[in-house]
């Protein structure tokens, strides 16, 4: 789950790391008032007013902006609040920026890179720093990665001395900076911990004229796994506009669905047919509309419930029904289908697939349903008749 | 022969009192796997479709010789009941639970490297069958047939396609692993390699992998460089979006890496015979026999 940058900085604050002072802003007219205030309290003109989305990126897409003064500040609010900002991580319809962070501007001597990730080769948090701050550092791994420094925490005994040192030398920081930086990688190693992030970035982490290190951008990702701990602060800090309303809708519905670009709906028991349902309706030259994994003990409801979710989405022009039942029984599938399509009304062409358990009780229940559903005794032959039907 | 499970095992279940865990001991019950035991704190004492329940696993051990378990605990609670099967030394771990978070299993991961006499499989997986003999884990038992073809996947559904398929070209399995789509888990590809190399009752293998992290461009390492049997692969998520899990909490690609091209490259660098369709996997096999 994602949070936006404001709130990771809040959360910094927490956990005693440094960050700029700032006010988070639902308006233009907010941030106005925001810059003043922080202008009367820092004894300097210059604020940054910052769009908040849930994507990178936002610099280069002209979200984020250093002004001088109250009014350009004010004017700064105002051209981005209600744009819509297209990044590299927001796909080609973007994000409207719906809040804002107006925060103290600093003297900057230097930018660094700092992130704490959930490392798979060494099972362990590892921590990366490096002198290429405010850089994209997939760039940086790519053409110089010895600029990276690695290190891994071993969780019996927590991030150690020695390898904040070797971090902190790494990046050629004076005696004062070392010891500012210990301190807020401490910090950091004790949040991502706490928190069950499975990303905590810093980019950059800026060192100032008077050797402080501050945390310049805070960007926390938490593991959804961990929801069960954390239930009351991560929907205090949950953004729904943020999130495709189809994918909340079938999250709620214990259903994992993700929307695609293309016409031909899916629905199927498991993460990995499901992805290989979709690479086979594109291997016969379909285009998969959305990846939905009904998982294992879906109900009746829950399969009426994808349908409604597959057909939101106008694009749709024929389903793919593929289960393969071990725990996910053929029958309960089966009349799940035969209940959505009537509720429903389906106008599109619908392919089912059935296998596993209980698939002989399933394909009765299609074939005396008397309703107009192809079925296909295999993955592959089910994917090309929808592609086929699909065509119209 | 088989690796891992064969009809010698005992198993233990963990979590075998709630509702899942009830239906799926059923069901191995029926496939003919002796349940010797069920572990559920505080309901020691009581059985269970005739299965004894103790409320530790040392007592489960020290009472029945159980020497594998399956986990069916809740995701708070699953990493907990791993290393109490770790400190009652079972040999096999199964865990079936999903939704485990990463924090937990990267400490339950450091505790099983510091032993060796705990092998975890899973977690978020269907489990480990040899057909005939014994079935731990969710998988529907009847697609399944005795004989020589090894099978390891990091996806349930997959597995059970692949063996489905297997099963109707008249090609039995040895065993089948399902070792889990989550980042961070007890058994990876070449552990099961490795046993399916030695084991002199397996002619070759079915791999599936899926997008995110780089344990099949390891597989394929390990394969180019020690397996001595013939290998059929599919890697699921080609079509996948970067950025996006795909489900499984593991099956994400991020920072340009993870992706099926690559994966299905590394293999077939390695002399693996990649399946261009995941209907394909069974006669890519037929045709390496």
């Amino acid at each position: 789950m994602n949070i936006h940058e404001y709130q990771a900085k809040e959360l910094y604050r927490k956990y005693g790391i440094p960050v700029p002072k700032g006010i988070a802003c639902m308006s233009p007219a907010e941030a106005t008032v925001a810059a003043k205030k922080l202008i009367d309290e820092t004894g300097n003109e210059v604020v940054v007013v910052k769009a908040q989305i849930h994507a990178g990126g936002r610099g280069k897409a002209g979200g984020v902006k250093v002004v001088k003064g109250v009014n350009a500040a004010t004017a700064a609010a105002n051209e981005i609040f209600g744009k819509t900002l297209i990044t590299h991580q927001t796909g080609p319809e973007g994000k409207v920026v719906q809040r804002l962070l107006v925060e103290q501007g600093l003297a900057i001597k230097s930018e660094l890179y700092l992130a704490l990730v959930v490392d798979r080769e060494s099972r362990r948090i590892a921590i990366m720093a490096s002198t290429e701050g405010g850089m994209d550092i997939e760039e940086v791994a790519a053409s110089t990665p010895e600029k990276i420094h690695t290190i891994a925490i071993d969780p019996a005994v927590g991030l150690q001395g020695y390898q904040v040192r070797q971090l902190a030398f790494g990046l050629g920081l004076s005696k004062q900076e070392q010891k500012n930086f210990s301190k807020l990688l401490g910090g950091l190693a004790k949040l991502f911990e706490k928190e069950d992030c499975s990303i905590a970035e810093i980019n950059p982490l800026i060192l100032t004229e008077d050797e402080q290190v501050i945390a310049l951008d805070a960007k926390v990702n938490f593991d959804s796994n961990a929801e069960f701990r954390h239930r009351a602060f991560w929907d205090s800090v949950r953004d729904l506009s943020e999130e495709a309303p189809t994918e909340t809708e079938a999250k709620e519905a214990g259903l994992s669905f993700i929307q695609l670009d293309g016409n031909i709906g899916c629905l199927v028991n498991g993460a990995g047919l499901a992805m290989s349902t979709m690479d086979t309706i594109k291997y016969y030259g379909g285009e998969p509309a959305n990846f939905l994994d009904v998982g294992g003990g879906a109900s009746q409801e829950a399969v009426t419930q994808a349908f409604r979710i597959i057909l939101e989405s106008d694009a749709v022009q024929g389903i793919f029904v593929n289960i393969f039942g071990g725990i996910m029984r053929c029958d309960t599938i089966a009349n799940g289908v035969v209940a959505a399509t009537k509720e429903l009304g389906l106008t599109v062409p619908l392919v089912v697939r059935l296998e596993g358990t209980k698939v002989e009780e399933g394909r009765m229940i299609l074939d005396s349903s008397g309703l107009a559903i192809t079925s296909a005794a295999t993955m592959a032959e089910g994917a090309k008749k929808i592609v086929e039907l699909a065509k119209g | 022969m088989s690796i891992l499970v064969d009809k010698n095992t005992r198993l233990v279940v963990q979590g075998m009192t709630g509702s899942v865990g009830q239906f799926h001991t059923e069901q191995m019950l029926a496939y003919g796997t002796k349940v010797v035991a069920g572990c559920t704190p505080g309901k020691g004492g009581q059985s269970l479709m005739d299965v004894p329940i103790y409320d530790t696993m040392r007592d489960v051990v020290k009472q029945t010789g159980a020497n594998a378990s399956c986990i069916f605990v809740p995701p708070p609670f699953a990493a907990d009941a791993i290393l109490e099967a770790v400190d009652a030394e079972v040999p096999l771990v199964v865990c079936i639970t999903e939704g485990i978070p990463v924090m937990d299993m990267i400490k339950a991961r450091r505790v099983l490297d510091s032993q060796d006499k705990t092998r975890l499989v899973g977690p978020n997986c269907p489990g480990v069958i040899t057909p005939d003999q014994c079935k731990i884990g969710i998988m529907p038992g009847h697609v399944h047939k005795a004989g020589r073809v090894g099978v390891v996947s990091k996806s349930g559904t997959l597995t059970y396609e692949a063996v489905g398929q297997l099963t109707a070209l008249g090609i039995g399995q040895s065993t089948a692993v399902g070792i889990g789509g989550d980042p961070i888990n007890g058994t990876d590809f070449i552990d099961v390699l490795k046993q399916f190399n030695d084991d002199p009752n397996t002619d070759g293998v079915i791999l599936i992998g899926e997008i995110g992290g780089n344990a099949e461009e390891q597989a394929a390492a390990w394969i180019k460089e020690h397996f001595k049997k013939p290998v059929a692969g599919f890697i699921a998520g080609r079509t996948a979006p970067p950025g996006k899990r795909m489900g499984h909490a593991g099956a994400i690609i991020s920072g340009g890496k993870g992706t099926a091209d690559a994966k299905i490259e590394a293999l077939e660098d390695a002399g693996v015979k990649v399946a261009p369709t995941p209907s394909d996997m069974g006669t890519t096999l037929q045709s390496l026999l």
